[in-house]
């Protein structure tokens, strides 16, 4: 039954913020891995100098992943220890992070493909590339989606 | 009021915590892994045999002649106008810097040796480096290393967009308009064209023989040989003339191995740099900052999993 509050957001603000900036900064960095940031003057605008500068962004790239890693596992233990008796996952939620699971993990090797001495095929480095970026871009459409139609990723049981 | 953990909640955590540090632990047992760079093949560059004839610069033309690029004119527009167009098509000949028609050329150093003015010249060319940014930070996966640490660019995928030049500490690839994939796609807004640069004759070492500029060499500069061995001799020809080696730290190591009789500041500091002509001066390892983050990478999950139970048991307390 709805008393008005049962399907309160059950994340407190700073941990949206957290979330949302994490976000922004992986995907920033994220694509300003292609040469596009400066061919289209984005590096141009006062502040986003960094934008094109690749080592940059690199580096942020992994600072920003170790903060999403972090707040990924922590949303997923508290969501199996304190959140599963009173609330379950929506169809948007469990698309969402499908997504993540698959742009995490795909980020996970190619992660390791920087390493030196990795020997990762080519082609599956082509295969992890392709998949990072067009799972993310489903990712931020299916975002965008959820943000302007207000689908939450848990509801009440 | 206090409540008794129960056997249930506390076995819930203590599974989540082992679980996120066995998930965490598996691209960190691939990490570890030895890099078998020893094994990877290099070359040693004798620069006081290199006398400037050029025989190695022709003789790598001839041999990659097949996969220099051929474009038609004229080349798609491109947006915005900022975005530069690199045609080396009809310059083909020139051989004093590096072009997507020129893998290799003689840099020109006036030194001193003992008191006397000399002129040392040095075949340049890409370095191979053992952990390439090219390779690495391609963002298509167009540029390519082989088992034997050759790093290469696939003519047929690489979209020009020269970012493998960019963090390049030598800025080796070359850019032609014009040219490759991406006139199937969006020619006018994204590519430009396909990069080249030298691929130690990879072709050729499969079939077990070596690279052109090796083969064409009447001073026998060049040795190639595996890493380790290389490096090795690379030592005991520097004791050997009290001279000086570059290409073994440099960038984390790379597999072109030059041994000087002068020091190599003094040798940057002689030769012309610029586009084209790589630099001889010291070059920190551009991929280890981030590869140190890679084990942060770790500790991360299971820093996010103890905060989780840690909320948890504060709740059920």
């Amino acid at each position: 039954m709805d008393n008005g509050q049962s399907n309160a957001r059950t994340i407190s603000l700073p941990g949206r913020w957290f979330y949302l900036i994490t976000i922004l900064f992986l995907s920033l960095s994220g694509f300003g891995q292609m040469p596009i940031f400066k061919r289209y003057y984005i590096a141009d605008i006062p502040g986003l100098g960094w934008l094109a500068e690749f080592f940059i962004t690199h580096y942020i790239h992994y600072l920003a992943a170790i903060l999403f890693l972090a707040f990924t596992a922590y949303m997923i233990i508290d969501y199996l220890l304190s959140q599963r008796k009173s609330r379950r996952m929506t169809a948007s939620g469990y698309v969402r992070s499908a997504l993540l699971a698959g742009i995490l993990a795909s980020g996970v090797f190619l992660v390791i493909r920087n390493l030196a001495g990795s020997h990762l095929s080519s082609d599956f480095i082509i295969f992890l590339d392709l998949c990072h970026l067009g799972l993310v871009m489903a990712f931020l459409f299916v975002s965008l989606y959820c943000f302007i139609y207000k689908k939450q990723w848990t509801t009440i049981r | 009021m206090e409540q008794e953990i129960s056997r249930r909640l506390f076995l819930k955590g203590g599974l989540a915590t082992a679980a996120g540090l066995a998930a965490s632990s598996i691209p960190g047992a691939t990490a570890a892994a030895q890099p078998d760079e020893g094994k990877q093949l290099a070359t040693l560059l004798d620069i006081r045999k290199c006398i400037g004839c050029e025989a190695c610069v022709e003789a790598c033309s001839e041999v990659n002649s097949a996969k220099y690029p051929d474009p038609q004119k004229p080349f798609p527009k491109m947006y915005p106008s900022r975005v530069p167009v690199e045609d080396w098509s009809e310059k083909k000949d020139v051989n004093d810097r590096l072009t997507p028609y020129n893998w290799l050329f003689i840099q020109h150093a006036d030194v001193e040796i003992a008191g006397e003015e000399t002129e040392l010249t040095i075949p340049r060319r890409c370095m191979h480096c053992v952990n390439p940014p090219c390779v690495k930070l391609c963002p298509w996966g167009a540029a390519k290393q082989l088992e034997n640490g050759i790093s290469r660019i696939d003519s047929d995928i690489c979209l020009g967009g020269s970012k493998c030049r960019k963090v390049c500490p030598w800025h080796i690839p070359q850019r032609q308009t014009g040219t490759g994939l991406y006139l199937d796609l969006m020619p006018s807004m994204a590519g430009n064209g396909v990069m080249y640069k030298c691929d130690r004759c990879y072709n050729l070492i499969a079939d077990g023989e070596v690279p052109a500029c090796i083969e064409a060499c009447p001073e026998d500069v060049q040795t190639i040989g595996p890493r380790d061995e290389i490096l090795k001799k690379a030592h005991a020809l520097a004791d050997e003339i009290n001279g000086y080696i570059y290409g073994e730290k440099e960038n984390g190591g790379t597999n072109t191995i030059y041994v000087s009789p002068v020091p190599f500041e003094e040798l940057n500091k002689a030769i012309e740099t610029g586009k084209g002509k790589p630099h001889l001066k010291p070059v920190e390892d551009t991929m280890a900052q981030a590869n140190n983050l890679a084990a942060a990478m770790l500790v991360a999950p299971i820093a996010g999993i103890a905060a989780a139970v840690g909320k948890f048991y504060k709740q059920t307390k």
